[in-house]
């Protein structure tokens, strides 16, 4: 190999200013290529970040109430008229063993039963509708991360206190120490201290979200030691639909991953990804075309040098190295300046742009555009390779 | 170096034949049938008008192409039904070229060209291998120039590089083809006199393709090639150089 290591290195030598620039170019597609996968990672990453710091990853609930029907006898036609039954507020059986059981395993990190339900949330005059949430707060902090999000007061639940959103207490004009009714109809209200106003940035969350303690909002609600979810957290967020079905199989209860209920945003982000994808492999397609027209020019120019060394006992196979190895310094040039140039790129659009978010540069995507962009040098290479150790020494001599 | 036998053959032809376009109605043989034998010591000058077959015969010796019937022999080995892989490394370890326009390979120095077909048999030159291209240089009388790319050389020293390179693997058979062709006279001179030297102290048979008959004058043997046939083979007295 040390030969035709050396005369691929000498003829890319002499080559320069074509050298120099075929390189230039793949650098500037490897460079595009980093720059833009990172910071469409890094916006996705952002945005599941965002998304996931209002939810569980996966929430469990007792499962759907369906009508019974009677089987039919055989060889008897069934004709139904059904009525869809009212899925009314109810407790998941057995929740504190399912909890319990939950805290065991090891994909799941963290694990907070809730019980939530409707009400109206009463200022003198004014009424709002709210989603009332009792929590022990100790877990669920550990899934939705509230007290991060406070803006006044304090995150504090239980004995009469309720932590509400920034919007809600506009809206009813509330302060940290006011007085809160919460009316969860029929009759069962209850007053409470608001002890902490959050504000998640999500509208919804913050106009009707009312965390209460746990009992006093089973009371409130009527279900006495129940609890209607469970929210869960799991280590690797990807793996949250898979993790999801092995709960749905093992709990028999309803099972939902952020993913299904997210699926619009889930769509959205794999439809960014392809095209990312699409820009990429247009971009690298035409960095290996670069490569190939190169290549192809240089055996042209070099057609009476490749037939005397052909003459003077060069094999095909040493031929077709020469500008294979050609072809991969190219990719591996090009992709080195390429990576570090994508990476000044990250790093510029991390210090002097927008700084809405923070792309992080994998290292990991280096070397493998690297390895990439080396690959495809030595495949665009094939052809005038093939060309080369093709060529009839004969002819390529008396080439002028 | 190893002792060689004088009288050994180097090249035989047998019956050779050449045509193109076999097979097709405008097939038109070029060589036709030819016998020759060329020795150790033979100093063969081939000449012959343009379209003779010279430079086609020179390609079959070469190895560079197959002819169509016939059979050469070289160092007693037939070669036709060779692969082509066989046929290279019998190519590079056996005969040595000269061509008309030097064809030294630009980005490597002299001194590279020179070592340039042991490197591409056998890799990474060791010492021997730098000395014995140094010394071929010396012999050429280019020891100063051994660093230098062929654009910073001459004419007549980029052929002398084109000969000390074609000697480094101590070949059987040095083919030239017209190696003179484009030098003026003291550098035709100089380079013959290294392909006589060769011939003697390293008992390497040259086959010399010209048609300068004050060259082939200097030969101690001329074959006249016409029409695709020896017309004439003579061994003569050569003149003094």
């Amino acid at each position: 190999m040390w030969i035709e290591w050396t005369i691929a290195v000498r003829f890319l030598r002499e080559g320069r200013t074509q050298s120099a620039l075929i390189v230039i170019g793949i650098a500037v597609g490897v460079a595009v290529i980093v720059f833009l996968t990172a910071l469409i990672m890094g916006l996705q990453s952002n945005i599941i970040q965002r998304t996931l710091g209002t939810q569980a990853h996966i929430k469990i609930s007792a499962p759907d109430e369906v009508n019974l029907r009677l089987p039919s006898p055989e060889e008897t036609v069934q004709l139904v008229l059904e009525t869809k039954r009212a899925q009314r507020l109810r407790s998941i059986n057995n929740w504190q063993q399912v909890r319990d059981l939950l805290d065991t395993l090891p994909e799941v990190t963290a694990v907070s039963p809730v019980i939530s339900g409707p009400a109206f949330a009463r200022r003198g005059e004014a009424l709002a509708s709210v989603a009332l949430i009792g929590i022990d707060s100790e877990r669920y902090r550990r899934i939705i991360p509230i007290q991060d999000n406070i803006v006044y007061g304090q995150f504090r639940v239980g004995a009469d206190d309720a932590v509400i959103g920034n919007r809600l207490a506009t809206d009813l004009g509330l302060r940290v120490g006011d007085k809160l009714r919460l009316d969860a109809g029929q009759g069962r209200d209850g007053v409470v201290n608001v002890a902490g106003i959050f504000e998640l940035g999500v509208r919804d969350l913050d106009a009707r979200q009312v965390y209460i303690d746990l009992k006093q909002a089973q009371s409130l609600l009527d279900l006495p030691g129940a609890a209607t979810l469970i929210d869960i957290t799991v280590g690797d967020i990807f793996r949250a639909e898979q993790v999801a079905d092995r709960l749905g199989r093992l709990t028999g209860l309803k099972v939902e991953s952020w993913m299904e209920t997210n699926a619009q945003l889930m769509n959205a982000l794999r439809s960014q990804s392809l095209s990312t994808q699409m820009i990429s492999g247009f971009v690298a397609l035409s960095v290996a075309l670069g490569i190939a027209s190169v290549l192809s020019v240089s055996v042209v120019q070099r057609t009476r040098e490749i037939g005397i060394l052909r003459a003077m006992g060069t094999s095909r196979r040493q031929m077709l190295i020469v500008f294979l190895i050609q072809g991969a310094l190219f990719g591996l040039a090009g992709s080195l300046i390429g990576g570090i140039s994508g990476c000044a790129l990250v790093w510029a659009f991390n210090t002097f742009g927008p700084r809405l978010f923070f792309i992080p540069v994998d290292l990991l995507l280096l070397l493998f555009a690297s390895a990439l962009a080396t690959l495809t040098g030595v495949i665009s290479a094939a052809i005038p390779a093939r060309s080369a150790a093709g060529l009839d020494p004969v002819e390529a001599i008396r080439h002028a | 170096m190893p002792e060689r036998d004088a009288n050994q053959e180097v090249l035989r032809l047998e019956g050779l034949r050449k045509s193109y376009n076999a097979g097709q109605p405008t097939e038109a043989e070029v060589l036709h049938g030819l016998d020759f034998q060329l020795g150790r010591q033979d100093f063969a000058a081939l000449v012959g008008t343009s379209g003779s077959g010279k430079s086609t015969l020179l390609n079959l010796i070469g190895l560079l192409d197959r002819p169509s019937a016939g059979e050469l022999y070289l160092l007693s080995e037939p070669t036709t039904a060779m692969d082509e892989q066989r046929r290279t490394a019998l190519r590079g370890s056996t005969i040595g070229f000269v061509f008309q326009f030097h064809h030294l390979i630009q980005a490597f120095t002299a001194l590279e060209n020179v070592l340039m077909p042991w490197m591409l048999a056998h890799g990474k030159p060791g010492r021997a291998e730098l000395e014995l291209g140094r010394s071929l240089l010396a012999e050429v009388g280019l020891q100063q120039f051994m660093q230098r790319k062929p654009d910073e050389l001459s004419g007549g020293q980029q052929q002398r590089v084109a000969v000390a390179r074609a000697l480094i693997m101590r070949p059987a058979l040095l083919l030239a083809d017209e190696p003179t062709g484009n030098l003026d006279s003291k550098s035709t001179a100089e380079v013959f006199a290294l392909f006589r030297r060769f011939n003697v102290e390293f008992g390497c048979a040259v086959l010399l393709v010209t048609h300068d008959s004050r060259l082939s004058e200097k030969c101690d043997r001329v074959v006249s090639l016409e029409d695709g046939r020896i017309v004439s083979d003579v061994f003569q007295k050569a003149s003094i150089l």
